[in-house]
């Protein structure tokens, strides 16, 4: 190869010739330079139009039909028609092989920094980080969708759209309270095991007779120790208080159908899929962004990418860092991609050319020059909220000039509590840092109590943390599904997480539909 | 080497049924907007894609969320220029602003705009007025066309090969190879039979049996290098989709504006006459709509005017009738157009002037009209009373007579919409006959 052939690519038109020996140019860097550790790849080329699919229905190659998807592609397809909002160039699914989708309408140099991205960038992660290790199945979700997908199908077509519709609204409303956020959710039990649970079940539907309904009840009265003991028995299996209400619902429901359990399975494993990406945000943008700028820029200073095609590729990274401050009216709240971009470039910074305050506040990290291994071991064993306590620097608090408004809701002011000084810095890491932890933000709901041999009231509690009570009418719809799904009376108190003090109580029983 | 997989060429529409199982879902806020759209756009415009936007009301999809009125909460926001700790920042009105900016995204989703497709707007236009399925799909099926004979081509599928085209070049292409016909090589092969069986004669003709058997051999070879039929030979049929020859429609709107007509009354005329109108475009190219209003005296307006504008007055019907009878001769000579006529009225009538309507149809309109429809919007509760008796007002009565005679004369009391279709019933069983006419 001559100098000037050196270049991966010379035009922005892309053939898969191309895409491929560039695909193995950026490999090189990644794997050997920044020592990532991914999935094979597998990269799919789609239409705008596969891409919008592929948006209503949640980022996942294979769904299972509702109208809420097709809602939300109404939606997603009037922005994109409108010219309001543009698509993502790619989109990367969380499974082995990782699939990375890429639009046709990128340009060579867009497709060249969407590869570096997601399947060098979002992959790593996805093997490495604990979260996805340990909560995530990767290789089981592609069979399980599939099955998932075609189980649906099924039920509709025995049961009926409408019923199968309705136990998925119920569902999905839920959703938020499917997952298990304290202990590790069981591992998706693998296909054939799954196949010869189900054939059990339909063989039980099968060889169902009414008529053992019809046999006198056995002396179910004359011994009520036996009851009792059943009944500690059964409470104690319950194994309340329950943190994942589908769970529950699942696993006690009383009035529920076997293939309405299984959907209720369905959603729940779907949620809690997606339960690890809600959580590391920052972390996952932050990587993939930070890989594809160091590879496009080793790949520049080598010759292997002309000028005008860095040049392209830098003003879209530039596009997606962009952090438009509080008063702007583009302001979205803050950038996943800018602040998890800036703090991997501060810790590389830190590690190779580090100041008096970093020393200070950094002293495990600060020049010790080696920001490979930190910055894997950083996207190995954090969450965004450990992440942000443990990296965010002085000096990135000053860059995004940060600072902290309290709001209480019966003042008629916010409070700006903390700036970027001396004394504000601790305050405003642990701000940011919490607000990136679920665990704080979403309403902690939990199964308290049941009466399975009395009324059967369910009885949940939301345990309210400063004082942040359920927007109503959505928390009386989402009752609504729940008592839909359990078939008797729910009820709801709010009860102060420190205090103990029950500041609201509501019940199906008042609720008129 | 990673594994390439282009999807493009998979197929599309993944979405088509959770869209579907969406509007489904969607029905009712639905309804509601494609009627409003119908009470206030125009009638040539229910025929189209609409552009709706949705509520979020009766697909909201709930769970239990934050309220975000009530608690303690903490911003972390960047781009500080002049706050110091400390400071406090008033709350705008209604939440909004600085204290409001961790609210997240999900907000912009309440109320949001798509496009309907034609079909889909006609779906739930159609849906109370009941009319049959039948009915349905003609009027949704946008342009008959006819498959009409349109010379040859050389490609095609093999039903529709032309045999005698096919031969004929076969014929010439033989011809112009000089393909040895098989009458040739058996005069050929007598021949050589013939010296062979001559006695002695293999000797004596050695010299020319040898020359026959090498011309035989060349023109057997020829004949089977030039085959009988070749691809280049076939001709297919060709057929052209050509749209059925439609001729011009004008149709008149009639309609009663005096203080009688209210909004519901006004809003079932307008039904009425966007289905004759649809009924209409499906069979001519061409459809003008003329817009006749009247209280004691009638004038052509504009279609805004005609649904919107007030005018105060008696009512004299028959107003009305001279001037479409006005218009057509000036504009829409009987011969050239397809008269349609729509009249919409609460039945009210000053008095004398009922037979004078009825005349005027008899003796001159009615000969002009392809249909002629009259619709008399009553009371729901007047239908007890009217129902289906002769009774009523000094028009009906007088109409009925005309209805009596003229077949393409119809003519209803209708109170909701599901009695609009009836009118048009005729009008469609008339339909095979109609099509005929060029």
């Amino acid at each position: 190869m001559g100098t000037a052939s050196n270049l991966l690519f010379q035009s922005s038109d892309w053939n898969f010739e191309t895409l491929a020996h560039t695909y193995d140019a950026i490999e090189e860097i990644a794997l050997g330079d920044l020592g990532l550790d991914v999935y094979p790849n597998q990269l799919e080329i789609i239409s705008s139009e596969q891409m919008l699919d592929a948006y209503s229905s949640v980022g996942m190659p294979l769904m299972y039909q509702h109208w809420s998807f097709g809602k939300r592609f109404v939606f997603e397809d009037h922005l994109y028609r409108r010219g309001r909002r543009g698509l993502a160039y790619e989109l990367v699914i969380n499974s082995n092989p990782c699939i990375t989708y890429l639009m046709e309408e990128n340009t060579m140099a867009m497709q060249a920094l969407v590869t570096a991205h997601a399947a060098f960038g979002h992959n790593h992660f996805f093997k490495n980080n604990y979260l996805f290790r340990q909560w995530t199945d990767a290789t089981a979700i592609l069979s399980y969708m599939d099955f998932a997908k075609k189980y649906i199908a099924k039920c509709e077509e025995r049961h009926g759209t409408p019923a199968v519709e309705a136990i998925l609204d119920s569902a999905h409303a839920l959703m938020e309270q499917g997952v298990f956020r304290y202990r590790r959710p069981p591992r998706l039990s693998s296909e054939k095991e799954r196949e010869r649970m189900r054939e059990r079940l339909e063989y039980e539907e099968q060889t169902y007779s009414d008529l053992w309904r019809t046999l006198p009840p056995s002396g179910e009265n004359n011994d009520p120790t036996q009851l009792e003991k059943e009944l500690a028995e059964r409470k104690k299996s319950l194994n309340l208080p329950e943190e994942n209400l589908l769970y529950f619902l699942e696993k006690t429901s009383l009035i529920l159908e076997p293939w309405q359990r299984e959907i209720l399975r369905i959603v729940r494993v779907i949620a809690q899929y997606f339960y690890p990406q809600r959580q590391t945000k920052v972390m996952n943008e932050g990587c993939a962004t930070f890989v594809h700028y160091t590879i496009m820029n080793k790949l520049f200073d080598q010759g292997k990418i002309s000028e005008g095609a860095m040049l392209e590729i830098l003003q879209s990274h530039t596009n997606v860092v962009f952090q438009p401050g509080f008063d702007d009216p583009r302001f979205p709240g803050i950038n996943p991609y800018a602040l998890g971009f800036a703090m991997m470039q501060d810790i590389e910074r830190i590690c190779v050319a580090p100041t008096a305050e970093d020393r200070d506040w950094f002293p495990d990290i600060a020049g010790t020059g080696n920001w490979r291994e930190t910055l894997l071991d950083a996207w190995a064993n954090h969450r965004d909220e450990s992440f942000i306590l443990q990296f965010l620097s002085p000096a990135l608090i000053r860059k995004f000039r940060l600072f902290l408004l309290t709001d209480e809701a019966d003042d008629n002011f916010c409070e700006v509590a903390s700036i970027h000084n001396e004394r504000g810095y601790e305050a405003l890491r642990g701000a940011l840092a919490r607000s990136y932890d679920i665990g704080v933000n979403q309403p902690d709901i939990q199964v308290m109590d049941v009466d399975l041999l009395g009324d059967r009231h369910l009885r949940l509690q939301h345990n309210v943390k400063d004082g942040v009570l359920l927007e109503e009418n959505s928390r009386d719809s989402t009752l609504r599904h729940v008592r839909h799904l359990w078939g008797y009376e729910v009820s709801l108190a709010g009860v102060d997480a420190e205090t103990g003090e029950t500041l609201y109580e509501c019940s199906t029983e008042e609720l008129s539909d | 080497m990673p594994n390439f997989i282009d999807r493009r060429l998979n197929p599309k529409d993944k979405s088509l049924g959770n869209r579907q199982r969406f509007l489904k879902r969607a029905r009712e806020e639905l309804k509601r907007t494609i009627k409003e759209r119908v009470k206030s756009g125009k009638i040539a415009d229910v025929d189209a894609e609409q552009n709706v936007s949705m509520p979020a009301r009766g697909v909201n999809e709930p769970a239990f969320q934050p309220d975000s009125n009530s608690g303690e909460r903490r911003h972390v926001l960047p781009g500080n220029r002049e706050f110091a700790a400390g400071d406090r920042i008033p709350k705008r009105g209604g939440g909004g602003g600085a204290g409001n900016a961790g609210a997240g995204t999900g907000q912009s989703e309440d109320e949001f705009q798509f496009v309907l497709s034609r079909e889909e707007v006609l779906d739930l236009f159609f849906e109370d007025l009941e009319l049959p399925d039948m009915v349905k799909l003609n009027l949704k099926e946008s342009v008959t066309f006819k498959r009409r004979r349109a010379g040859f081509s050389a490609s095609g599928s093999p039903t529709n090969i032309n045999v005698g085209r096919t031969m004929r070049n076969s014929y010439g292409r033989r011809i112009a190879l000089r393909r040895p016909s098989r009458r040739e090589i058996e005069a050929l092969a007598d021949e050589i039979a013939r010296l062979e069986t001559e006695p002695g004669g293999r000797n004596k003709h050695r010299q020319r049996l040898e020359e026959l058997r090498q011309t035989l051999d060349s023109l057997e070879r020829r004949r089977r290098r030039i085959p009988y039929v070749d691809p280049v030979d076939i001709r297919f049929n060709r057929f052209e989709p050509q749209p059925l020859p439609n001729a011009s429609a004008v149709m008149f709107c009639l309609m009663d504006v005096s203080a009688s007509m209210g909004e519901r009354e006004k809003d079932l005329a307008k039904r009425f006459f966007v289905l004759l109108h649809l009924f209409l475009k499906r069979r001519y190219e061409r459809i003008d709509i003329v817009f006749i209003r009247h209280t004691d005296e009638a004038g052509e307006v504009d279609e805004n005017t005609f649904f919107y504008s007030k005018q105060s007055g008696g009512t004299v019907v028959s107003t009305a009738l001279e001037e479409m009878l006005r218009v057509i001769r000036e504009r829409y000579p009987a011969n050239e157009w397809n008269i349609y006529a729509a009249q919409a009225s609460d039945g009210e009538n000053i008095s004398g002037d009922s037979e004078r309507c009825a005349s005027l149809l008899h003796d001159e309109l009615m000969g002009l009209c392809q249909y002629y429809a009259y619709v008399e919007i009553i009371d729901e509760r007047e239908t007890e009373i009217f129902g289906t008796t002769d009774n009523g007002t000094s028009l009906w009565r007088a109409y009925r007579i005309v209805d009596g005679e003229w077949p393409n004369f119809q003519m209803t009391r209708i109170a909701k919409p599901a009695d609009i279709y009836p009118v048009f019933r005729k009008l469609f069983g008339k339909q095979p006959e109609m099509q005929l006419r060029k």
